[in-house]
């Protein structure tokens, strides 16, 4: 008799050359892809110069991405820029995706094919756990651990219990998966599912698009899993398909896996979600946010940043105003998703509204580059940290929402759903 | 392996970004990370941490971005070990993989305060408080990950195992 194992603990299985695994092994996995960005390659380079392999374990399963502080923002950024742009072309890594094919690396993974249902892929960067999102297994590490995997194309991990998901009844509108994955950190709680994976499920999940999946398990990280997850299905593979020459690994949860817990949570009342600072957790529904002025609006990042978020924006937007108070950043998440924007008109109605489009990266999101927050300063943004200082100033403030209520804000002033317009 | 110090108390759910704000991120050389690190939350924390003391905090230390510039800017600053009642996932993977120690401790977190000056056996868990006369009980470090602080970090440990 075969063991029941949940989708998660199927793909490490197979990675590891298992028949099965239970949560708590500690196993030794292939890597099907490592990826790192401008700030974690250039600690991962050193730990992997200092190894002192011949060369990388595979050219074409390492993906550099610089998007955190590009266009290059300073002497120093530049120069981290450089070295990895030196180190790329010295190993003739085959996915180091800059500036014109560019943008954000969970944004460009996906678009571009390179992670397929049942990969298994090791990031250094926290937000490594969207393409859960595809099927695939993939969490965020440290620059060691990533610069290790560049030399031997392995690593050990801990096999995660699972906490399943259960989404049922019918979503409301301007209501998405960022609200579905606000809700649910706000019931777990910032450390509720620390070590842990989180498997999305459900009548509900089983409806929405890619975009709305890939915010949801994105923002896992945010309640300490390691891993967030939905099950392939036929929306799955009409995206993948066009994108990728290579078969996908179509893992299911049995129904008689073990999980650490099972959750049910019904949509029907579902409202838009806010975050308020300074946790991701901290989640009211719109209707309970009260007066809450903004000086900026971001719409962008891993999150939030991709065509349908920017078209949702625009819908709202179309022939309105920004406040004169509030400033509206909007940042594509790709080159790709930025002309597609183009064609359709939606850039030239979020221009007309009073919108700045900054070049496909990170953004204001980090509090690095494109948009620092003052001190005393307010943020509605659509990406997924509001911790202190988050976005600029250690006496700033970052809210969290959905696109339709970042853009309705903006229009507003305040925080404030598209309802109100 | 023991480690005496000197405790700095954090709170619960301490984030990488308090520990290193991303406008530091620019480089990411020990030395320089150090001089920033906490520099927004507890300016005194940088230049007063002396070599061998300890931070002890509550839940979830170094949540958030997956960011190795976090521990290195603890270690950077002279921080010899953490204790926490529990820590982030990244983080705790990042933390042993430079060779910063770490141990879980409910007891410890809720009975050490700022100032406190303890002794720690890494391998028993055990955390001595000289001044109160108390002891506190860690889990003690799992073998694999006390090798790679043994080692030095991931990078020697592998080049040991010769891959």
């Amino acid at each position: 008799m075969t063991t029941a194992m949940t989708i998660t603990e199927k793909i490490l299985a197979s990675h590891a050359g298992l028949d099965s695994v239970r949560p708590g092994d500690l196993i030794e996995v292939q890597v099907d892809l490592a990826l790192a960005n401008d700030i974690t390659a250039p600690l991962a380079i050193r730990m992997f110069e200092e190894l002192g392999t011949d060369g990388v374990f595979d050219r074409e399963k390492i993906a550099l991405i610089p998007d955190h502080f590009v266009p290059n923002k300073d002497i120093p950024s530049a120069q981290q820029a450089k070295m990895m742009r030196e180190f790329a072309l010295k190993h003739s890594i085959k996915n180091y995706i800059e500036l014109r094919d560019g943008g954000i690396e969970h944004v460009i993974l996906p678009e571009k094919g390179l992670v397929i249902p049942g990969d298994l892929v090791m990031g250094a960067d926290s937000h490594t756990c969207t393409y859960g999102a595809l099927g695939a297994f993939s969490t965020g590490v440290g620059s060691t651990d990533l610069g290790a995997v560049m030399a031997t194309g392995k690593t050990w991990l801990k096999v995660p219990p699972t906490i399943k998901l259960e989404y049922e009844g019918n979503l409301q509108p301007w209501v998405g998966g960022k609200d579905l994955i606000l809700v649910t950190l706000g019931m777990l709680g910032v450390e509720g599912a620390v070590y842990k994976a989180l498997e999305f499920s459900g009548p509900v999940i089983e409806k929405l698009s890619m975009d709305q999946r890939l915010s949801m398990a994105n923002m896992a990280v945010e309640g300490g899993a390691k891993n967030g997850i939905v099950a392939p299905d036929e929306i799955t593979l009409a995206y993948v398909r066009p994108r990728s020459d290579r078969e996908p690994s179509l893992f299911h949860s049995d129904p008689n896996a073990d999980y650490e817990k099972r959750i049910e949570i019904n949509v029907d009342q579902l409202e838009p979600q806010v975050a308020f600072p300074h946790s991701p957790d901290h989640v009211r529904p719109i209707s309970q946010v009260g007066q809450v002025s903004v000086d900026q609006v971001f719409i962008g990042s891993c999150t939030n940043g991709r065509f349908e978020d920017l078209k949702r924006a625009a819908d709202i937007l179309k022939g309105r105003s920004v406040s004169k108070e509030t400033r509206l950043i909007v940042i594509p998440g790709s080159s790709h998703i930025y002309i597609r924007c183009v064609r359709e008109g939606i850039i030239e109605t979020l221009l007309d509204a009073g919108a700045v489009i900054g070049p496909p990266c990170c953004g204001p999101c980090l509090g690095g580059h494109m948009g620092v927050l003052a001190q005393g300063e307010r943020c509605i943004s659509t990406s997924n940290r509001n911790f202190v200082g988050r976005m600029g100033h250690p006496e700033s403030e970052v809210y969290l929402a959905n696109p339709a209520i970042a853009a309705a804000s903006a229009v507003l002033g305040r925080i404030g759903s598209p309802n109100e317009l | 392996m023991k480690i005496e110090g000197n405790i700095w108390k954090f709170h619960d759910n301490v984030d990488t970004d308090l520990i290193i704000p991303a406008r530091f991120l620019n480089v990411s050389d020990e030395e320089t990370l150090a001089k920033y690190c906490f520099t927004d939350h507890r300016p005194d924390f940088a230049g007063g941490a002396q070599p061998g003391d300890i931070i002890v905090a509550g839940k979830n230390f170094g949540c958030g971005s997956s960011r190795e510039h976090a521990p290195l800017a603890i270690k950077g600053a002279g921080i010899r070990l953490i204790i926490a009642e529990s820590f982030a996932r990244i983080f705790y993977r990042n933390a042993f993989n430079i060779g910063l120690p770490l141990l879980e401790s409910t007891e410890a977190a809720h009975g050490l305060e700022e100032g406190d000056h303890v002794s720690v056996d890494l391998v028993t868990g055990d955390i001595k408080d000289q001044k109160k006369k108390q002891t506190f009980m860690a889990k003690p470090i799992p073998d694999f990950m006390m090798e790679i602080i043994r080692a030095g970090g991931l990078v020697n440990y592998t080049k040991q195992k010769g891959m």
